[in-house]
């Protein structure tokens, strides 16, 4: 007990409160397809209770990247991740490493919304369970409403819990798939283009939704809209063929970015 | 300017911002030397046509406005590209005002036309004018050409209008004191002075601009502004 309280007191004293916490931690990340490398020593901190969004061109390794952060990477066939990642200072591709517990917490939702072909509550509540985070009905109910109710989504479904989720609009079932990813109270949240299927007003939602998680999560966000980049992140890391060319505070990148890839990019100057 | 969009469209919108503005830059800087010289020479048809020009002006401003807003709508524009257009809006107005200003000196030269002699006092502001045209074409130079650096170097100048303005109001300031018969035309020369130191602000502040859109940064904060005309008064006469 006192030992950890002297360990907190002096993380207290080397951590000054303006210095950002760091979340997750990239150190020179490499990714190969086989013989294809598809990432080039990528150095990038992600910062706790913050939203960083990676941008660059297509098939600049924005999504490989997000993957090496909940080892995704690990269900494609010869996918090879080099170099060191981890979570609260823990190397996440450590042996010893639980992955369906790293996966709990870092969540991640898909640029298409992939609901399990069963009930909205079902889909919610999966999660939760194998986790062992609920014990009984109750506990579950309360889980169901409280992640539909922040995801947005509780009143227009409230009514239909056990129909099947596969029956809900695009932007019904994304917003579904973000309910199903907070149920298990991740740290991090994994975002790949999660409103590219969606009409402006749940790509609102969904970016209210963010806004809002931000305060107890921390957050990744990959999108191809450099308007939605700018509103919904504090940080925003630029990608391109397999390398992170800058990274900075959003407010900077989109004003007055330091590398002319970046400036070409997010102004429409790519060939 | 750098690379071209990948929309073609989006480059010519540019473009005509850029242009239009060079097209205010120039009826701003001759219509300002037309007041001047006008006052100088009186000669009061030149500074009727200088009235008549500031309309020009008004208009560019709104038609620019309106083009930004448009171009922002359509196009979202980021990084040099939102500068460029933010600062082509900043601009066209200190651009308006310069116009405002040119166009009140023009009107007084109407006015100190019909009054005794005061050729021995405009003189005096010759040297002011100069200077102030000289800012004046140095930023839309600046402007064009997107230096940072030029646009330092007009932002340091301005502090030397200012002396000069200053050193003018006490001038004029004493001539009045020596014949009251010279209040009238002296007060409209003041405030011509005032008016060209005026435009000499506006060419600062257009140089800030240029610096920003070229840039991203501000310039540092410490501008040399403001003269020092607000702390002179009149000893009485004996
Ligand atoms: N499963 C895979 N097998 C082989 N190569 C892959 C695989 N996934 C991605 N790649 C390659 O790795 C590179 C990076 O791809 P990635 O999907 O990370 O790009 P991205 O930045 O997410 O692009 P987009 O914006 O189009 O989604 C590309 O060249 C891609 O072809
Ligand atoms: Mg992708």
């Amino acid at each position: 007990m006192n030992m950890m309280s002297e360990a907190a007191t002096e993380k207290a004293v080397n951590a000054p409160a303006d210095e950002p916490v760091i979340k997750m931690r990239g150190k020179d990340v490499c990714v190969f397809y086989g013989p294809k490398q598809a990432l080039y020593d990528v150095n990038l901190n992600i910062r706790e209770n913050a939203v960083t969004a990676l941008i660059g061109p297509s098939g600049c390794g924005k999504s490989t990247f997000l993957r090496t952060l909940n080892r995704m990477n690990d269900t494609i066939e010869n996918c090879r991740v080099t170099g060191d990642i981890t979570l609260d200072g823990e190397d996440i591709y450590d042996q010893a490493i639980d992955v369906v517990e790293l996966r709990a917490r870092v969540g991640m939702v898909f640029q298409k919304p992939n609901p399990f072909p069963k009930s909205i509550y079902e889909n919610i509540v999966y999660g939760p369970r194998i986790h062992g985070l609920v014990r009984n009905k109750a506990e579950m109910d309360d889980v169901v409403e409280k992640s539909l109710i922040r995801a947005g989504l509780f009143n227009e479904v409230k009514d239909r819990l056990h129909e099947p989720g596969t029956g809900l609009s695009g932007g019904q079932q994304q917003r579904l798939c973000i309910a199903r990813a907070i149920a298990v109270s991740p740290e991090v949240i994994l975002m790949d283009e999660p409103c590219s299927a969606l009409d402006p007003i749940a790509t609102a939602t969904v970016e209210e939704l963010i806004h809002e998680l931000r305060e107890n999560y921390t957050i990744v966000i990959v999108t191809h809209s450099m308007q939605q980049a700018a509103r919904v992140s504090q940080r925003t890391a630029m990608f391109h063929l397999g390398v992170l060319v800058e990274e900075g505070a959003t407010a900077k990148i989109f004003t007055n970015p330091d590398d002319p890839r970046t400036q070409d990019y997010i102004t429409g100057r790519f060939g | 300017m750098s690379e071209p969009h990948t929309v073609t469209a989006y480059d010519d919108e540019l473009r005509w911002l850029s242009r239009r503005l060079s097209e205010m830059g120039g009826i701003a800087e001759g219509m300002v030397a037309d007041s001047l010289t006008a006052l100088i020479n009186a000669d009061t048809a030149l500074a009727q046509r200088g009235i008549s020009e500031d309309l020009l002006l008004d208009q560019g401003e709104r038609e620019i406005y309106e083009k930004a807003v448009l171009v922002i709508a359509k196009r979202q524009p980021m990084a040099s590209d939102l500068r460029e257009i933010i600062g082509s809006i900043r601009i066209a107005s200190d651009l308006e005002r310069v116009g405002d200003l040119g166009k009140n000196i023009a009107k007084r030269v109407i006015s100190i036309h019909t009054m005794a002699q005061p050729k021995k006092l405009v003189r005096g502001l010759e040297h002011l004018s100069e200077l102030a045209l000289t800012q004046l074409k140095e930023v839309l130079d600046a402007f064009s050409s997107h230096s940072a650096e030029q646009a330092n170097s007009i932002r340091e100048r301005d502090e030397e209008i200012d002396a000069i303005y200053t050193s003018l109001f006490r001038e004029l300031l004493t001539y009045m004191m020596e014949d009251p018969r010279n209040i009238s035309a002296c007060t409209h020369l003041l405030f011509c002075a005032k008016n060209i130191e005026r435009i000499g602000d506006h060419a600062t502040n257009i140089a800030e601009t240029v610096f920003y859109v070229a840039t991203g940064q501000q310039m540092t904060v410490d501008r040399p502004k403001d003269d020092d005309s607000a702390n002179i008064v009149a000893d009485p006469v004996e």
